[in-house]
């Protein structure tokens, strides 16, 4: 069944290097997701779960080990390579949200559309119908800094999404936001993950990681527990939100 | 070509966030482009109106002066020599060797303050013979011009040009009959000539004519001639009335090697190479140091977009995040510096052929916009924005999408 694995990373080492010392990020980690999995990446800071984030991610390049995507090899690629499979195959959902500022929520939603040079028309259908999917179709031409944070994540979603992406990586999706605002971010990972979206997400919050289906635990570089959560928590949507 | 109009409208919108900034960037090539435009304008408009008036003093004419020259141009102090004498002026005339001339007029010619009552004006005041309205073409509005017998008799007349009727007699449109002050000796006006037009250091208008006898003892006290205007019998016979002249005045002065002569003698065409030459070394001269002040502000803008770079680290990860390749950012900051300098350029050719227009209705000038040179401004505008956008842009192009995200 290979053709159902979505990320294969094999042995991947990081090790930074700076004059004084070398620090090594990432220590021989190999782990398998298959299409449809929710997993969630939890580790205290300093565990290599950003750097194996940056990776996953193709931010960032391992110093050795291999990673496979989709059924493509990110491996020696030049940067504009690297762009090119972050566009087609990653939806990125940062902790800051980072959205374009004085932007219309229409306009952030269309961007990774744009470098895929998709045409105009179509890509304000494709943003449109996430945004409705989302719950922000009333919001489309309010510009990214006139609503709120938990607004502007699930925007950052109907982003993540339009490409229609191999993996969402959510990166501390709800670190910058209200309680109830990160429950309805999960109720909507958990409606995208019953459609089929495969979803890797990075976070210290035990309470956040249990709405997955499973949780990699890494410290020090390593990986040091990798189960499936049985007690997986059901987001429930707010309709009150806004 | 719609995706293109996309990355204009964006960076409009962009640049119009910080209208500040944008302004002051975008000043530097206003100014630059300003300058160039308005002083290519007005040396155009300066060398189109020496010539015209060089053109109409006749081209039949030659002008002999004191001072030697080189066939590189003038040499020595022109006009400043006292080799010239009137009676070289009669020999040419006189002479049996000297067979194209048609007419002779030895001239004493110096700038000197004119009062009339309360106005006063520094004009120009040529001493001359009766030949001089015949070589110059100068034909008589009112009364009559300077007479034979006023140059024999040293006599106290004078002819003034029109300008130095509307600079003396501003109430007074026929002051024929009056008195006017030259280096406060008294002239009667006998005559006024017709306008011919122009302005500069060729206004033929504006002008005072006396008798050379008067001039040369009463008002310079001097004994020679500052130039010698000869006109030929037909435009075809110029060059050897030139020759001619030439070997006669050698003669009279005794030199034997022509290239040791004491004076020269100019065709129009002559006079009119070297003003053109004269005009257009000024302007580029002044469109150098205009260039110099493009150059500033193309540094001017290459700063700005290095702040902007910098300033918008995060979103340039975002974008590189997102899939925008090297090329993409590249462009995105290229037409950001292009409509900076695009449409500082836009301004400064308004500015500058505003500035021209301006200068022409002051000062009676023509005025003369030069398409090429507005459109070589919107090509150089355009390209001191590729010029100086591309390293900030190369900068964008080239920061790493983990390094600009993390960047706060």
């Amino acid at each position: 069944m290979t053709t159902n694995i979505t990320i294969q990373i094999s042995n991947i080492s990081k090790i930074y290097k700076t004059e004084a010392m070398e620090t090594m990020a990432l220590d021989n980690v190999s782990f398998a997701i298959n299409k449809g999995e929710f997993v969630a990446i939890m580790g205290p800071s300093g565990s290599g779960k950003s750097t194996l984030m940056h990776i996953l991610g193709a931010l960032d390049t391992p110093t050795s080990g291999t990673y496979i995507l989709d059924g493509e090899n990110v491996e020696n690629l030049t940067d504009d390579q690297l762009a090119d499979i972050r566009n087609r195959k990653i939806g990125f959902i940062f902790q800051a949200f980072n959205l374009l500022p004085r932007t219309t929520v229409l306009k952030n939603v269309m961007l990774p559309m744009r470098y895929a040079e998709i045409p105009l028309e179509k890509r304000e259908e494709i943003a449109k119908k996430y945004l409705e999917m989302v719950g922000l179709g009333h919001r489309m031409y309010h510009t990214s800094n006139q609503i709120s944070g938990g607004q502007q994540q699930r925007v950052a979603i109907a982003r993540a999404l339009v490409m229609s992406p191999a993996i969402l990586l959510a990166d501390e999706p709800t670190g910058n936001i209200a309680s109830a605002q990160a429950e309805e971010v999960m109720a909507i990972f958990q409606d995208i993950n019953s459609q089929g979206h495969t979803i890797v997400m990075i976070t210290h919050e035990p309470d956040i990681a249990s709405h997955a289906k499973r949780i990699i635990h890494v410290k020090d570089g390593k990986i040091i527990k990798d189960e499936k959560n049985i007690r997986q928590k059901i987001a429930k949507h707010n309709k009150n939100i806004e | 070509m719609k995706e293109f109009f996309e990355s204009i409208t964006e960076s409009i919108g962009t640049l119009t966030l910080n209208k500040m900034r944008t302004g002051l960037a975008i000043l530097g090539i206003v100014i630059g482009i300003g300058s160039v435009i308005a002083l290519i304008s007005l040396g155009q408009a300066t060398q189109q109106s020496v010539q015209s008036q060089i053109q109409s003093l006749g081209s039949n004419l030659l002008t002999v002066i004191p001072g030697a020259t080189n066939s590189g141009g003038v040499r020595g102090a022109i006009g400043g020599g006292t080799t010239l004498t009137y009676d070289d002026a009669k020999a040419i005339q006189t002479s049996a060797q000297v067979t194209t001339v048609a007419a002779v007029d030895p001239e004493v010619s110096r700038r000197a303050q004119i009062t009339a009552g309360n106005n006063n004006s520094n004009t120009q005041v040529i001493g001359a013979t009766t030949a001089y309205a015949e070589v110059n073409n100068i034909t008589m509005d009112s009364g009559t011009f300077i007479t034979q017998q006023d140059v024999n008799s040293i006599a106290k007349v004078a002819v003034i040009g029109p300008q130095v009727v509307t600079n003396l007699f501003p109430n007074n449109s026929s002051p024929i009959g009056q008195t006017i002050r030259i280096n406060k000796i008294a002239f009667r006006i006998v005559g006024i000539t017709a306008s011919k037009g122009g302005s500069g250091f060729a206004n033929r208008d504006d002008i005072v004519v006396i008798p050379i006898t008067t001039a040369q003892q009463q008002i310079f006290g001097i004994d020679y001639v500052t130039s010698i205007a000869v006109s030929a019998k037909t435009p075809d016979v110029m060059t050897t009335a030139q020759n001619q002249i030439g070997y006669l005045l050698l003669a009279r002065h005794k030199l034997s090697d022509p290239t040791k002569a004491d004076f020269s003698i100019f065709s129009q065409s002559d006079i009119l190479s070297a003003a053109s030459q004269t005009t257009g070394t000024f302007t580029a001269l002044l469109s150098g140091v205009a260039a110099i002040s493009l150059l500033v502000g193309g540094i001017g803008i290459m700063n700005i977009m290095l702040v902007t770079v910098n300033e918008r680290t995060r979103e340039i990860g975002l974008r590189k995040a997102l899939g925008a390749k090297k090329k993409t950012i590249t462009t995105q900051f290229l037409i950001e510096a292009i409509m900076l300098t695009f449409i500082g350029g836009i301004i400064g050719v308004i500015l500058g052929i505003t500035f021209s227009y301006g200068y022409s209705v002051m000062t009676r000038s023509l005025f003369v916009v030069s398409i090429p040179s507005v459109l070589l401004a919107f090509a150089v505008s355009a390209g001191i924005g590729i010029l100086f956008g591309w390293y900030p842009a190369q900068r964008a192009a080239n920061l790493q999408p983990i390094e600009a995200l993390r960047y706060e």
